[in-house]
């Protein structure tokens, strides 16, 4: 049976706490969607609820804020990654919880 | 593509791979490549064990059906790039006798059947509310969805979840279906390796 939460642990612990060129503290605030600076912190809850509606402007805002490409590769990958992996869990949780009761 | 670098910011060898990449598949080189490509070390390779063992490690879902799962997915993300390309793997996956386009827009046809249907249902609703709760499994598992198998559903969820977000965030160029059909080809005969 397949089980993905081994590679998913090394893939969270690799984009949080590997070398990046965005700080470790900023990648954590994307992957948990809290506390980022605006234009930063509205791109980052887009790509996590609805990020059919990021636009060029909403990059073109962050990068004007002085992030470099590569830092905004990293946090939008931390963004997409928390967010899926904070539903994966909360599912997993209620298959357990279901589990039990059957 | 939105940023410049997962356009053109690859290291000599990589720029090399997808030329060879376009001449033998006669198609450009899918965004999702070069994403995966790009600075490989941070997401594409830890990224790419993961949607591996999701979608053909070991689980008694169909490929098939768990290409299907990914494409139900990405039409829950409203991905456009993610629902053609995962679409075109289902249906090449299936064959001729599902028509894949059709099982996606109604699922209440009898098309799709159980436990597929109910795993469906479950994961759109995560996919859209972002949560499922106990009362949401149970049904899955009446239909007869083994615990293992709602386990593999949400790992394929997991993956697509990730990507699609990755591919509208980044503005993936959506190409024509010759070029979703060689990916297609290629992620049934070698994987997401």
């Amino acid at each position: 049976m397949s089980d993905i939460r081994q590679g998913q642990t090394m893939l969270v612990r690799r984009i949080l706490e590997g070398d990046g060129k965005a700080s470790s503290s900023e990648r954590r605030a994307a992957f948990n969607n809290s506390g980022l600076a605006e234009p930063v912190g509205t791109l980052v809850d887009k790509v996590a609820k609805h990020a059919y509606r990021v636009t060029d402007e909403d990059i073109a805002a962050a990068r004007e804020s002085g992030l470099s490409e590569d830092q905004l590769f990293e946090i939008v990958v931390c963004a997409a990654i928390g967010q899926a992996a904070r539903e994966y869990d909360t599912a997993f949780a209620a298959l357990e919880a279901a589990t039990r009761k059957g | 593509m939105r940023l410049r670098i997962l356009n053109s910011g690859h290291t000599f060898g990589t720029k090399l791979l997808f030329a060879v990449i376009r001449t033998v598949s006669r198609q450009p080189v899918l965004d999702v490549i070069k994403l995966v490509k790009y600075r490989a070390d941070f997401y594409g390779a830890p990224m790419s064990r993961v949607t591996q063992e999701a979608m053909r490690g070991p689980s008694t879902w169909s490929v098939a059906d768990r290409e299907l799962m990914a494409a139900f997915v990405a039409k829950t993300n409203q991905c456009e790039f993610c629902i053609k390309a995962h679409s075109a793997v289902a249906q090449r996956a299936y064959g001729s006798g599902k028509n894949v386009s059709a099982l996606l827009s109604d699922l209440e046809t009898g098309a799709v059947v159980e436990p597929l249907r109910a795993t469906l249902l479950m994961l759109g609703k995560l996919t859209r509310e972002h949560t499922v709760d106990a009362e949401d499994i149970q049904p899955v598992l009446a239909a007869g969805a083994s615990p293992q198998q709602v386990q593999d559903a949400l790992a394929v969820c997991f993956s697509f979840n990730v990507v699609g977000r990755l591919a509208d965030a980044f503005g993936f160029f959506v190409p024509g279906p010759e070029a979703f059909d060689a990916g297609a080809k290629y992620l049934l005969a070698r994987g997401y390796r």
